[in-house]
């Protein structure tokens, strides 16, 4: 990454801290995170469960408030902002995959890509982003016609159908077995690569982490240890 | 004590639920409550009349007579299932009462002076009973006392036989015969104008030149008696003193009204808790059924542990118990409180000395079976479904709703809708009878709106065409007797006078063939100008030279049409036997009347031109002398003020009709409510995780919103305008149930009913889904993203 030094990163977080509060109990799960995202950058966020990486994810995407620090989307403060602005923020900026594909059970593959393409600004065609995620044939399938691994191509498109700036990808093969994990990894990495979309992909799967430009290991509410790959392994060729 | 763990789940899911559970309790509970109040008002007033007429021998059989030998008595006691006999003399007067300008009219009943009664005993409130010897006392019934505020002292004037008479109040009482008091063509009580006057038999007999003999007979029945064969007996022997027909308790005036009301609330005893409790086991069945769906795992994993099937249904049934007591507690709370209030506004409008509101168990007990039964049928589907449920499977996650496209919308227009629209679309067309089902609960708020609100456009058509349209006199005198049509002239020389209409009536029995109607033919001028014989329709009929215009109803009970022939037994005068073809019919709100040309009716009745009623038309300057002149004329039993009967009638139904109205508008926005919140909360609900989702990919709240608005909406949409028409089904049905000889109820649905009964449910629904939008905004939008539906 030639170009880091005149580039700005997309989001920034600074010393970014939350607590939750359930009843008597106080559970920390950030404790002063310090992070930066560039520009066409993917990368991987590992660590086991209670780690953290959701909460950081969840900030990052403008769906949960800090308790402390400060999270930035290039020139926006996103810890300071009201549901207003984070809904305008998520609209217009942020693509979401999960991991349990959440689509609406009564749109068809197309139409679920269309709900979303229908409120963005910059929105590709939904059949040309199904096709993207190779799912061409089957835009006019409900939910309950596809199998898992469709069902998550389905919400990868509709997720980078706005072409948002960040694709978060919480888990996105948690649901699914190893091959069909893969063919929806590939999706994923298609479209890096064809939009260069800032892709952060959460999984307590090690080797998913092959594919990614950099990859932070969590841990206890922190970055425990930050390391760059050399280079990136094909989706294709990752098995577990 | 203990509870059982699936006690203690049983009562945390209520707490969740209580939204859910209030809204379908209030459902039940106005199901209960109206159920409970008709119930219990209907115990009311019939055990208080039971007892009321008992305790004050409420005679069984009744007959008029011009005068009769007091002879005759002995013999009517004679009659096979007579108990008592007892004789009277009954007249009408003009009173005068000091401070009230308009004449009064009084109905003079006489009692013994030596004691009691034996039949129609008085139920003195104050004071004492007429004493021998003082022709000047009497008693008065007490709407009338109160309504001047007379009492023992006070004095009042009356025209007996021509002559004034002054009047000295010594007592105040009520009478088993005038539970409701209604003045001769007045259509409902009006106790400033229409007063009984008790007074001694003696005083009356001279008066009116009767001494030795009686014009009114009333009679009790052995029990088991046949009424029918001493109401035939008893003709037979008062046939040649005048008798217009001896008649049974039931055809009794007061009696008649008052019997008519406890079937109006059996009628609606049957039709509106049935339209509750329907609802309710609909919602129930909403509710459980997504309580089942929800707790999946958990009934899984409770027979997996060994829990039998049975354990698992019963479960779910005490939640309905729960939900059905909860209904059936507040049910019985409001219908025994709505009962007594119904009661005793019964008891101020039909006058009883005393009321007995003591509810027995048996409406409460019917209510609560109705009312649990009906949520336990609701729910039958959803708690054998938990039953059937086999843990394997159970424990996996139900598999998501198969969508399809649906060939119900067009693809072309469906196409060019947006997807949160599709959405609305596609999730209430996936299960069309729940769909409906909710936009019926819905509708049946508005039909009931509909049908209370219809009782008042009714009423207003009946002012109109009975007291407009029809009437175009504004009094109408009526006299002792058949007089020459001389005193046409006479009254019409009064001051202020500007129009005089005469009128004869005259007591007869029509027949046809073996159907007898027992009435009256009324002699009108074959063209009227103020009072005349008005169809409802809208027409007012010109009669012909010969023949009868009579109403559709006595067509229908003689079984003629235009064309047939009626015989007509005059029960006056010569008692002519006449042959009259019917020429016209028309329809009557009021009565059963029959009309001919006057100067035919007197041809035939083989007298000169007599009458028997005058209709004037007034300046209104010169009232107050009119009334002063038409009080001194001897001949003038009656004065009938068109203004006063409007009025009356008015304030009567403003007391009782708009009460009941705003009852039914409080249970209709129950209805309303309760089905919109359940079909709302069962909606957010289900769909809390797709509208979370939908936050998450960037649409507003108001964005997210519109679906779950959407879809209420719509079904409030399709909602309104069947309740509209289930509204007119049902107002013109019960207008058929409620149809009596006295009046037909016209069935008038005002398109500003409709708009009421429609903004009514719109409103009620928007409440609920107001209240539900509150928790859309609580919604948990990482949480749903975490877990598997």
């Amino acid at each position: 990454m030639s170009t880091l030094g005149t580039q700005r990163p997309v989001l920034r977080a600074r010393d970014l801290g939350k607590v939750y509060r359930t009843g008597e109990v106080e559970v920390h799960a950030l404790r002063g995170v310090d992070l930066e995202l560039w520009p066409g950058e993917m990368v991987v966020l590992l660590g086991p469960s209670g780690s953290g990486k959701s909460t950081l994810l969840n900030i990052l995407g403008g769906l949960d408030s800090a308790s402390a620090g400060e999270a930035w989307f290039e020139d926006h403060d996103l810890t300071h902002q009201d549901d207003r602005a984070l809904t305008r923020y998520r609209r217009e900026h942020v693509g979401f995959v999960f991991q349990f594909y959440n689509l609406i059970s009564s749109l068809t593959a197309l139409e679920n890509v269309a709900l979303v393409t229908e409120i963005a600004t910059r929105p590709m065609d939904p059949a040309a982003a199904l096709r993207l995620v190779g799912l061409g044939e089957r835009l006019d399938h409900f939910p309950a016609q596809l199998s898992g691994g469709e069902q998550q191509r389905v919400a990868i498109a509709r997720a980078i159908a706005k072409q948002p700036d960040i694709l978060l990808c919480d888990e996105p093969t948690g649901a699914l077995d190893s091959q069909t994990g893969v063919l929806v990894l590939e999706a994923i990495e298609r479209i890096h690569h064809e939009l260069g979309t800032t892709t952060v992909l959460i999984t307590h799967n090690a080797v998913i982490a092959d594919m990614a430009d950099r990859v932070l290991v969590l841990g206890d509410g922190r970055i425990q240890q930050q390391r760059r790959n050399s280079q990136r392994r094909p989706a294709s060729e990752l098995a577990w | 004590m203990k509870l059982h763990p699936l006690d203690r789940k049983l009562l945390r899911d209520l707490w969740r639920l209580r939204g859910q559970v209030l809204a379908i309790g209030l459902v039940i509970a106005s199901g209960v409550g109206l159920l409970v109040m008709s119930l219990t008002s209907i115990e009311a007033l019939r055990s208080t009349s039971a007892a009321y007429y008992e305790r004050y021998r409420f005679a069984d059989v009744f007959a008029h007579v011009k005068r009769a030998p007091e002879s005759l008595a002995a013999r009517i006691a004679a009659i096979d299932g007579v108990q008592s006999v007892e004789t009277r003399v009954v007249r009408g007067a003009v009173l005068d009462v000091a401070g009230f300008d308009e004449p009064v009219m009084g109905q003079l009943v006489s009692v013994p002076e030596d004691g009691e009664p034996r039949l129609n005993r008085l139920a003195l409130r104050e004071g004492r009973y007429p004493q021998s010897g003082k022709p000047d006392e009497v008693v008065l019934s007490e709407p009338f006392a109160l309504a001047h505020k007379l009492g023992p002292g006070d004095h009042l004037r009356a025209v007996m036989s021509g002559r004034w008479r002054n009047l000295v109040v010594v007592g105040v009482a009520l009478s088993p015969e005038y539970v409701y008091t209604i003045g001769p063509g007045a259509l409902m009580p009006d106790d400033l104008r229409y007063g009984v006057l008790w007074m001694g038999r003696e005083t009356l007999q001279a008066a009116y030149d009767l001494e030795g003999a009686f014009n009114e007979v009333s009679a009790s029945l052995l029990r088991g008696a046949n009424p029918e064969r001493v109401v035939d007996e008893m003709d037979r022997l008062l046939d040649r003193y005048g008798s217009h027909g001896a008649y049974v308790r039931a055809d009794q005036a007061s009696n008649w009204f008052l019997t008519n009301e406890i079937e109006q609330l059996e009628t609606m005893a049957r039709f509106l808790p049935t339209v509750f409790l329907a609802v309710a086991a609909f919602l129930t069945n909403m509710v459980v059924a997504r309580l089942v769906a929800v707790e999946r795992p958990e009934i899984g994993l409770l027979k997996a542990f060994g829990y039998s099937n049975a354990v698992i249904a019963w479960h779910y049934v005490k939640l309905v118990l729960a939900i059905g007591a909860v209904g059936t507690l507040l049910g019985w709370f409001f219908g025994y409180w709505l009962g007594l209030y119904s009661t005793t506004m019964y008891a101020d409008f039909y006058r009883f000395p005393f009321l007995l509101f003591r509810p027995s168990a048996g409406p409460f007990l019917l209510a609560a079976g109705a009312s649990v039964g009906a949520a336990l049928l609701g729910a039958i589907g959803a708690v054998r479904r938990a039953a059937a449920l086999s843990p394997a499977a159970a424990m996996q996650p139900p598999a998501p709703p198969l969508f399809r496209r649906n060939r119900l919308f067009q693809p072309r227009l469906f196409e060019r809708l947006d997807q949160p629209t599709r959405i609305v679309l596609r999730q209430t067309s996936r299960w069309p009878l729940r769909a409906l089902v909710t936009s019926l609960g819905i509708a049946m708020s508005v039909a009931v709106l509909i049908v209370s609100m219809q009782w008042l456009d009714a009423i207003h058509r009946i002012v109109d065409v009975y007291f407009f349209a029809a009437q175009g006199q504004d009094l109408t005198v009526g006299l002792v007797e058949a007089r020459s049509s001389a005193v046409v002239g006479g009254l019409a020389r009064l001051p202020g006078v500007l129009a005089v209409e005469p009128m004869r009536t005259v007591a007869a029995k029509l027949r046809s063939g073996p159907r007898v109607v027992r009435g009256a033919v009324q002699g009108v001028p074959s063209h009227q100008s103020l009072y005349r014989v008005y169809d409802a329709q809208g027409t007012a009929l010109d009669l012909p030279p010969d023949g009868l215009v009579i109403s559709t109803v006595l067509a229908d009970r003689l079984a003629v049409r235009p064309g047939d022939i009626i015989t007509v037994e005059v029960l006056e005068g010569r008692r002519p036997v006449l042959e009259i073809p019917v020429v016209a019919t028309f329809e009557t709100y009021i009565g059963r009347p029959a009309y001919i040309d006057i100067g035919a009716l007197n041809r035939a009745m083989h007298e000169p031109p007599s009458v028997t009623a005058v209709h004037l038309r007034v300046d209104p300057l010169f009232e107050t002398r009119l009334y002063r002149e038409l009080k001194q004329m001897p001949q003038v039993s009656a004065v009938n003020l068109r203004s006063a009967a409007v009025s009356t009638f008015n304030e009567t139904l403003a007391k009782t009709m708009l009460i009941y109205v705003g009852f039914f508008i409080v249970f209709s926005a129950t209805l309303a409510c309760g089905v919109a919140y359940n079909a709302a909360r069962i909606a957010l609900a289900e769909r809390a995780r797709e509208l979370a989702t939908m936050r998450v990919l960037g649409f507003s709240r108001r964005e997210v919103e519109y679906i779950l608005i959407g879809e209420i909406g719509l079904l409030t949409f399709v909602a309104l305008p069947l309740g509209a028409g289930i509204g007119w089904l049902l107002a013109r049905w019960l207008v058929r149930a409620f149809q009596t000889e006295l009046y037909r109820v016209p069935f008038v649905v005002e398109p500003s009913t409709f708009g009421w009964a429609i903004l009514g449910g719109f409103l009620a629904t928007l409440a609920a889904v107001l209240l539900v939008r509150r928790r859309l905004d609580r919604l948990d939008l990482i949480a749903v993203l975490k877990t598997r539906e």
